[in-house]
């Protein structure tokens, strides 16, 4: 035969062979769309391994069903994420969505979340905007907001009044440069100066400069996590510790995935964040210990333990309904309140949104590795960018 | 000798079969209609690619411009003004033809990578602008709550995706023939003979700036079609559409297919996407590995051996 | 001041980076996007060799120039051979599906973060000339070091190309491959060696630069935009061209983020998309050059 028609052939062949996937209806189904290739793997990788920790320590069978675990890869594209969303719900007909790595991401799946009444599980994304895009969306990660009043909060009570900020340009970025700014100007600081980084950067130079002349007491900083060490070394090199700059910021900065690598230099930057590795609670403890063991020595972050919750949230409401979906399981997971490994947390039943404590920290040295040890806590902080 | 050139522009007896398939597939597979979707995009795109890569010679990576440009005024035309689906496309080509317009002045001179850089720098000077202008297009969070009205008045855009599909089909079908009728036109010989030797055509008598700034505009157009059509069938828009991924993926797809046989591109989309979706459900982390590995082999084993099986036991 | 300095720094290291490919795409015509690969590869052997091996840093530098030389000298013969006769659509194709599964077997052997660098301790200190006047120019180590081993390689590299016998067989190749071979010189031979020398150079850039600019899995992708733009401005007959074209948009680019931060990532493309406009073949051409 022809090329051509060798082809078409092909072509409908391999379509016959990916159509209609096993209709089982004894199961219950949670899709899991994370970003797993691209700049932000290392979110996906820690997401998925958190949630499979969860799965093997609390079985498989939930509320009398099965529980299946799709994993899918939506390399950062927010259509790819809607059309994979699409598809699991209307092919494998999920139970629940879950994961979401970035805003645009979870933005984008809303409209399907609410057309097909299927409670969305946000794990890692952080504006606060995202749980007012759908009522089906619930998230178990944290706000930008939450993290950048905290530690305006607590700036000012710690010698700290005449601030820089320094932010990536997306987003979460201006979300917590914006809440950042106006909580210390009401705490009586000031932001002398707010930079924004391009996403795409690969020299923190220029902005270090700018910062380092415009002399404060401290810079305050948001990049995403893989930035954070690029920007720390940056920091010790322009001498700016030297010159009486602290580095202060969201714990983005010093995301435990690599905080060890970070070496001296991440010393003593204090951070505003709901969880560390070094928590001091038996939950933890035994958290971080079975998900090293798991995962060869990998140590979790805050990524991790966002998925961790909300399999545990999908879970509990799985039971409460026995295996059920739709507004049902929606209401069975509002409302939740548990002992997380980050802390005491509950589910705020008006805005669907994480309530938990913040932490701030400073780097330290704790038997040879780098950790961020919590010395004070704010508790149960709502998300104040709610507007509605 | 006139028969023969007429035989290529004629059109063969499995093309309307194709169509056809291509017109029913999403309801013969209503549970792949979401991807048929994609493809029906992805592979527009590519055929406006064609029109300047295969047919004209000029190399683009940043084709995307267009694409992102007519995904977001479609997008805030149905968002601002008026929902329907059909004006909203117009106006998306319509703004992208403009723009193509514009920025030909800019591919007229210079080598094969000055283009290549030039239309680069296009593409991600846009993204930026789109990025600064945040109050207009979301920024980095994307242009949301794009609510589409019934395409025609009577279809509305539903949630198994087959309203999209077929809507997007149609769309391809058209502007692909539209094509066919450009580069099948004595117009389309003298693009065919700028891109094989530019000295020699302008020798000949054509006007090859003139000709090289039409039919970048057309196909800026029709790329700016394609994303309208992502706009609209997923509801909204959103910053990578100006990415370099996107002008790298598509010039993948249509080099996988064939430059300069329009089908090259609808071939390169169908493989591509169905390689990717396939690959990724096994190894969601390392696809790409396989994917770069079947690049590797196509080009060194050549894509026209590839697709015949049977020639692999012999060799050349 | 410091700014100008920081400009130069990040300049030579991108001139580093790109000069292989520049060399590459001039002698052997050929387009090849998985430059930034070999990158990454140096970048990564360094981190390897020094995390899990205790390599000092100082010995990993020519380690990873050899290493990465070596990967490149066997790719060339291989892989890259048949494709030179290959129209350039195909050559980038090829070398894209060489990027990306370089880029996800890294990922897979060493994972997805970020990898840090521990520089040793007389690298890591900063001079400070001239504080609080207009003119106060602050040197760190690194950066300084970097300008050094750049600005010796270029020497080198000028040498080499103008005063010894393999330069002028290779400026030869460059200019007219065939009538090169019909003088004797041995072509291939030539196009290997640079190969390897380039992609050698690159490795050594990664090695240098992930301290600057970073290391991961993504890290060819992410700056190959970069080293296009270097090898479009500055022209592929000459050194002095990347060279020039990479201190242009090094200091460019430091200083438009710093002067101008809002549309810090503008300043670059919209210079290049003048430059390239004004002067299509690149700022420094030879007359008559490709």
């Amino acid at each position: 035969m022809t090329k051509r028609a060798f082809i078409v052939s092909a072509v409908a062949a391999s379509l016959l062979l990916t159509a209609g996937s096993a209709m089982a209806q004894d199961k219950f189904k949670i899709g899991l769309i994370l970003p797993m290739t691209g700049p932000f793997a290392s979110t996906g990788k820690q997401i998925e391994a958190a949630a499979r920790l969860y799965m093997a320590q609390n079985g498989d069978t939930v509320g009398g069903k099965k529980v299946e675990l799709i994993v899918k890869d939506d390399t950062s594209a927010p259509d790819v994420t809607k059309r994979i969303a699409q598809e699991l719900v209307v092919n494998d007909k999920v139970n629940v969505l879950a994961g979401f790595g970035l805003t645009p991401l979870a933005l984008a799946t809303a409209p399907i979340a609410t057309q097909s009444k299927t409670p969305l599980v946000v794990m890692a994304a952080a504006t606060s905007s995202i749980t007012e895009a759908s009522p089906f969306i619930i998230r178990t990660s944290f706000t930008l907001p939450q993290a950048s009043v905290s530690m305006a909060d607590w700036a000012p009570n710690n010698g700290i009044k005449k601030v820089v900020t320094l932010v990536s340009d997306y987003g979460p970025g201006i979300d917590a440069e914006k809440y950042f700014k106006d909580r210390l100007l009401l705490n009586g600081g000031q932001v002398i100066d707010s930079l924004r980084v391009p996403m795409r950067n690969p020299d923190f130079a220029p902005f270090l400069q700018k910062v380092r002349d415009l002399k404060p007491d401290a810079m305050f900083v948001f990049v995403p996590s893989g930035a954070g060490s690029a920007l720390m070394k940056q920091f010790a090199e322009r001498g700016m510790d030297k010159a009486g700059i602290k580095l202060i910021g969201t714990g983005d900065i010093t995301d435990d995935d690599i905080l060890n690598g970070m070496g001296e230099v991440a010393v003593g930057v204090v951070t505003s964040h709901h969880y560390s590795t070094s928590h001091n609670s038996a939950v933890n403890k035994k958290f971080v210990a079975a998900f090293e063991k798991a995962n060869a020595g990998l140590r979790p972050n805050f990524m991790a333990v966002g998925g961790y919750d909300g399999m545990r949230v999908i879970y509990e409401a799985a039971k409460a309904t026995k295996g059920g979906s739709g507004e049902a399981l929606l209401a069975a997971m509002k409302g939740q309140i548990f002992e997380s490994p980050r802390g005491p947390m509950f589910i705020d039943a008006q805005t669907r949104d994480v309530v938990h404590n913040i932490y701030i920290r400073k780097v330290e040295k704790v038997n040879g590795q780098l950790y961020n040890q919590e010395f004070e806590t704010l508790k149960d902080v709502k998300d104040p960018g709610k507007t509605k | 000798m006139q028969d023969a050139l007429l035989k290529t522009s004629r059109i063969k007896w499995w093309e309307p079969v194709v169509w056809l398939l291509a017109l029913l597939a999403p309801w013969l597979f209503p549970h792949h209609a979401l991807i048929i979707n994609e493809i029906a995009i992805v592979a527009l795109f590519a055929v406006s690619l064609d029109l300047v890569l295969g047919y004209s010679g000029i190399v683009s990576l940043g084709h995307a411009s267009f694409l992102g440009f007519g995904a977001y005024t479609a997008a805030l035309f149905a968002k601002w003004i008026h929902p329907d689906p059909l004006i909203g496309l117009v106006v998306g080509t319509a703004s992208a033809c403009v723009l193509g317009a514009l920025c030909s002045a800019t591919i007229l001179r210079g080598s094969d990578l000055t283009r290549l850089m030039v239309t680069l720098g296009m593409a991600l000077i846009l993204f930026e602008l789109a990025n600064k202008f945040d109050g207009l297009t979301g920024g980095s969070d994307g242009l949301q709550g794009v609510v589409m009205g019934p395409v025609l008045g009577r279809f509305e855009f539903d949630l198994m995706g087959q309203v999209s599909a077929s809507y997007s089909i149609a769309v391809l079908l058209v502007l692909f023939f539209l094509a066919r009728r450009i580069v099948h036109s004595p117009f389309g010989a003298t693009l065919m003979a700028v891109r094989d030797n530019r000295l020699r055509a302008m020798a000949i008598g054509v006007p090859v700036s003139a000709r090289l700034a039409v039919v970048y505009t057309i196909a800026a157009g029709v790329a700016g079609a394609a994303g309208a059509l992502m706009a609209q069938t997923t509801g909204f828009a959103s910053l990578d559409v100006f990415a370099l991924e996107r002008s790298a993926d598509v010039m993948l797809i249509l080099v996988i297919g064939g430059v300069g046989w329009l089908y090259g591109g609808v071939i390169g989309a169908v493989v591509f996407k169905l390689m990717h979706d396939v690959i990724s459900s096994i190894t969601p982390q390392y696809w790409t590995f396989w994917m770069g590995l079947f690049l590797v082999v196509l080009v060194m084993v050549g894509r026209e051996r590839l697709f015949k099986p049977w020639t692999w036991m012999r060799r050349t | 001041m410091t700014i100008l300095f920081d400009g130069i720094a990040y300049g030579m290291l991108l001139f580093i980076l790109a000069v292989g490919l520049s060399v590459t795409m001039g002698l052997m015509n050929f387009i090849n996007l998985a430059h930034g690969a070999f990158a990454m590869v140096g970048g990564y052997l360094t981190v390897v060799l020094m995390q899990r091996f205790e390599v000092p840093f100082l010995v990993c530098l020519p380690l990873a120039f050899v290493g990465t030389a070596l990967l490149g000298a066997v790719l060339e013969r291989t892989l890259y051979r048949p494709m030179y006769r290959k129209p350039h659509l195909d050559q980038v194709l090829f070398s894209i599906g060489l990027a990306f599964m370089a880029v996800a077997s890294v990922d897979y052997f060493v994972g997805s973060q970020q990898q840090i660098m521990q520089l040793p301790e007389w690298l890591k200190g900063r001079t400070e000339l001239g504080t609080e006047t207009p003119w106060e120019l602050g040197m760190g180590h690194y950066r300084l070091f970097i300008i050094a081993v750049c600005a010796a390689l270029t020497l080198g590299l000028q040498y080499v190309l103008s005063a010894t016998r393999f330069g002028s067989r290779l400026r030869a190749s460059v200019d007219d491959p065939r009538v090169a071979a019909g003088m004797g010189i041995h072509v291939n031979v030539v196009f290997a060696m640079t190969f390897a020398v380039g992609s050698g150079l690159a490795g050594l850039g990664g090695a240098l630069g992930a301290e600057v600019l970073g290391l991961d899995p993504t890290f060819p992708l992410k700056f190959m935009v970069y080293f296009l733009i270097v090898v479009a401005v500055g022209g592929t007959s000459s050194i002095t061209g990347p060279l020039l074209a990479a201190l242009l948009l090094g200091v460019a680019d430091v200083a438009g983020k710093y002067y101008v931060p809002k549309l810090g990532a503008f300043i670059v493309y919209s210079l290049m998309l003048a430059i390239l406009m004004w002067r299509p073949q690149g700022l420094f051409v030879r007359k008559g050059g490709k």
